[in-house]
C-alpha cells in the first residue's frame, strides 16, 4: 500500500501539486490523467523523490519515504522503477548492459560497488537480463547500441531494465506520449502484463482518455495540482471529463502538444490558403 | 517594381519598423565603436608598459635574421652525400643524429606517458568538476581549484621543483608533464561532460544507481569520444613542451638544446631545430589519424 497524505510541490509561487491525497493498494494498476501542466509528472517524480515535496508526506508499508536517504533512498528507488518518457537510455551503451543498469543497487559492500565500475556483471545476472529480454521479444538485440533501436524498442528496453530492479512498483510517467500509435499499444501491453503476471503496482501518467480506460483498473483525474476525479474508467464518462475540465473528449485530446500527436508532415499553412 | 511595391506599402506600422530597425543599427554600431576604442587604448597601454617599442622592434628584427645566418648549416652539394668526416655534407651536419634520436625518442616519450598519466589523474576530479553533475558545492570548489592551479602552473616550474625533488632526468619531465596536463585536461573533460544528455543520468538515479555509478553509466559513454579527442590533442601539445622542459634539466631532447645554444654550436642548434620539426610534424599526422580512427571506433 502506497499512501500520499496531503502531498504538495511549490516551485516558487506556482503549485505544481496542491494536497494530493491517495490511497493505492497492491497490484492495482493506476492511470493519472490529465493536460499537459496539470501536475502529474511531478506527482509521479516525487514519489521516488526525483523531485522533492515542499509538504505531506509519501509512505509505503509503514516506511516514510518522505524520510529517506542515503542507502535507503537508493534502495527505495531500486524498488519502485521509473519508465520515462524519453526512455532515459543510455544511447551509447549496448541494450544488455541498459538492462543492468537495474541491478547496480543489488550489490553490497564497497568492492562490488567497485567492481560495478568497472561493468563486472555476473554471469547470473547477465542470465537473469538475456531472459527479461527474451520475454518481450528483444534477444536478438542485446549487442546492439541502444540508439539503434525504435522508439517502442527502447521502451520496452526500460521496462525491462525496470523489471531488473524487482520492483513492488512501477512509475510510467508518459510511456507512450513519444510514440506512434502500433508501439504505444506494445508498450501499454507489456505494461499491464508485469503488472498482471508480476504482481507489480503501475501507476501511469497518461493524457490520452482512452488508453487509459482500456488498460488501468482505476483512474485519477488532475487539474491545476489537484485531484478532480478518482474512480473507476466506467465512472469516467465524455459527460464526466466535459463537467471536471468544461471542454469535450475530443477538446481535451486536441490541445496536446505532445509529438505523438503531431502530424509526421505538418502541411504549411501557405500551401492550403 | 519593386520601388512601386515600397512606396505603395508606405504606410505607418512600416516605416516606424524600417525607423525602429534604423535605431537599432545606429545603437549597435555605437556600442561596437566604443568596445573597440576602449580595446585599442588598451592595447596600446599594454604595449606603452610592456617596452613594446616600434624603434625597438625594427633595431632588433634584422638581428633575428642575423641569427638564422649563424645557425645555417655549411652544406655543399658535391660533398651532400659524404661521410661524417667532409664538411659541407649532411651526415656533417647531423654527426651526432644517432644520441639525438635517441633523445627525441625519449621526448615523445615523456610526452606520452605524460599526456597518459595526466588523463588518468584528470578524469576522476572532473566529474566532480563538472557543474551539471552536482557534486557537494566544497567538492566541486575544490576539484575546480585544484584543476585550475595545475593548469596555471607551466610545465617549466613543475619540472624545476621535480628536478630538485627527483633529480636530473626524464622522471621529473613526465610528471611536470603529467600535473599541467591534469589540469588542462580536467577542464576540458568537465567541459565535454556538461555538454552531454542528462536524460540518462536521471535513469541510473531513478534504478538505485549511487553518484559514482551515474557518473560510470550515464555520463562517461556520451563523452568518451570527446575525452579521447582531447587527450590525444593534448599529446602533440605535449610533445612541443616536452622538448622544451628538458632545458632545466627535466630530459629529452631540451637539454641537449639548451646546451649547444649555450655553447654557440650554431650548427647543431639548426640541426636539432629540423629534428623537432620533423618529429612534431609526424606526430601530428599520425595523431591526427589515430584520433580519427579512436572517434570512428567508439562513436
Amino acid at each position: 500500500m502506497l499512501r500520499l497524505q496531503g502531498v504538495s510541490r511549490r516551485f516558487g509561487a506556482v503549485h505544481a501539486v496542491q494536497d494530493v491525497s491517495l490511497e493505492i493498494p497492491a497490484g492495482q494498476m493506476l492511470g493519472v490523467i490529465g493536460r499537459s501542466g496539470a501536475g502529474k509528472s511531478t506527482l509521479l517524480r516525487m514519489i521516488n523523490r526525483l523531485a522533492e515535496p515542499s509538504d505531506g508526506r509519501i509512505t509505503f508499508e509503514n516506511t516514510d519515504i518522505t524520510a529517506l536517504k542515503g542507502q535507503g533512498l537508493r534502495d527505495w528507488r531500486t524498488g519502485c522503477a521509473m519508465i520515462f518518457q524519453q526512455f532515459n537510455l543510455v544511447q551509447r551503451l549496448d541494450v544488455l548492459t541498459n538492462v543492468l543498469i537495474g541491478r547496480l543497487n543489488h550489490r553490497r559492500g564497497l568492492l562490488a560497488h567497485l567492481g560495478s565500475l568497472f561493468a563486472q556483471f555476473s554471469a547470473e545476472e547477465r542470465a537473469a537480463a538475456l531472459a527479461t529480454l527474451d520475454r518481450f521479444g528483444l534477444l536478438s538485440t542485446a549487442l546492439q547500441r541502444a540508439d539503434t533501436l525504435s522508439g517502442g524498442q527502447q521502451q520496452r528496453v526500460a521496462i525491462c531494465r525496470a523489471l531488473m530492479q524487482n520492483p513492488r512498483l512501477i512509475l510510467a510517467d508518459e510511456p507512450i506520449a513519444s510514440l506512434d500509435p502500433q508501439n504505444a499499444r506494445l508498450v501499454m501491453d507489456t505494461l499491464r502484463q508485469v503488472n498482471r503476471q508480476d504482481g507489480i503496482t503501475v501507476l501511469v501518467n497518461l493524457h490520452h482518455l482512452d488508453v487509459a480506460r482500456a488498460y488501468c483498473d482505476r483512474l485519477v483525474a488532475m487539474q491545476a495540482g489537484r485531484v478532480v476525479f478518482d474512480g473507476t474508467p466506467a465512472e469516467l464518462t465524455p459527460a464526466r471529463v466535459e463537467q471536471i475540465y468544461g471542454v469535450s473528449e475530443a477538446e481535451f485530446h486536441g490541445d496536446m502538444p505532445e509529438a505523438a500527436e503531431a502530424p509526421l508532415f505538418p502541411v504549411p499553412a501557405a500551401a492550403l490558403a | 517594381m519593386g520601388a512601386g511595391i515600397a512606396a505603395g506599402a508606405d504606410t505607418g506600422p512600416i516605416s516606424s519598423q524600417e525607423a525602429a530597425f534604423r535605431a537599432q543599427r545606429a545603437e549597435r554600431r555605437r556600442a561596437s565603436l566604443v568596445a573597440f576604442s576602449i580595446l585599442a587604448v588598451c592595447l596600446l597601454a599594454a604595449a606603452w608598459v610592456s617596452e613594446f617599442y616600434p624603434s625597438s622592434l625594427i633595431a632588433g628584427a634584422p638581428r633575428i635574421g642575423e641569427y638564422f645566418q649563424r645557425i645555417a648549416p655549411h652544406l655543399e652539394l658535391r660533398h651532400l652525400l659524404a661521410g661524417t668526416e667532409t664538411e659541407g655534407s649532411l651526415a656533417f651536419w647531423f654527426y651526432r643524429l644517432d644520441s639525438w634520436f635517441l633523445l627525441i625518442l625519449e621526448t615523445a616519450n615523456m610526452a606520452a606517458l605524460g599526456t597518459l598519466g595526466g588523463a588518468l589523474l584528470a578524469l576522476p576530479l572532473s566529474f566532480p568538476a563538472a557543474r551539471n553533475l552536482r557534486a557537494p558545492n566544497l567538492v566541486r570548489i575544490a576539484c575546480r581549484r585544484g584543476l585550475e592551479a595545475m593548469r596555471t602552473v607551466p610545465e617549466i616550474v613543475f619540472a624545476l621543483i621535480f628536478v630538485w625533488a627527483f633529480g636530473v632526468g626524464a622522471l621529473a619531465g613526465i610528471l611536470a608533464i603529467a600535473v599541467h596536463t591534469a589540469g588542462a585536461l580536467g577542464k576540458q573533460f568537465a567541459d565535454a561532460m556538461e555538454n552531454t544528455e542528462m536524460r540518462p543520468w536521471e535513469g541510473v538515479f531513478a534504478a538505485g544507481g549511487s553518484w559514482p555509478q551515474a557518473c560510470r553509466y550515464a555520463i562517461l559513454p556520451a563523452a568518451l569520444p570527446d575525452l579521447l579527442s582531447t587527450a590525444l590533442l593534448r599529446f602533440e601539445i605535449n610533445i612541443r613542451s616536452a622538448s622544451v622542459i628538458g632545458f632545466v634539466g627535466a630530459g629529452g631532447i631540451g637539454q641537449e638544446l639548451y646546451q649547444v645554444i649555450s655553447f654557440n654550436n650554431y650548427e647543431e642548434v639548426s640541426a636539432i631545430i629540423v629534428l623537432l620539426i620533423i618529429t612534431v610534424s609526424c606526430v601530428d599526422l599520425i595523431s591526427e589519424r589515430l584520433r580519427r580512427r579512436v572517434i570512428e571506433a567508439v562513436a
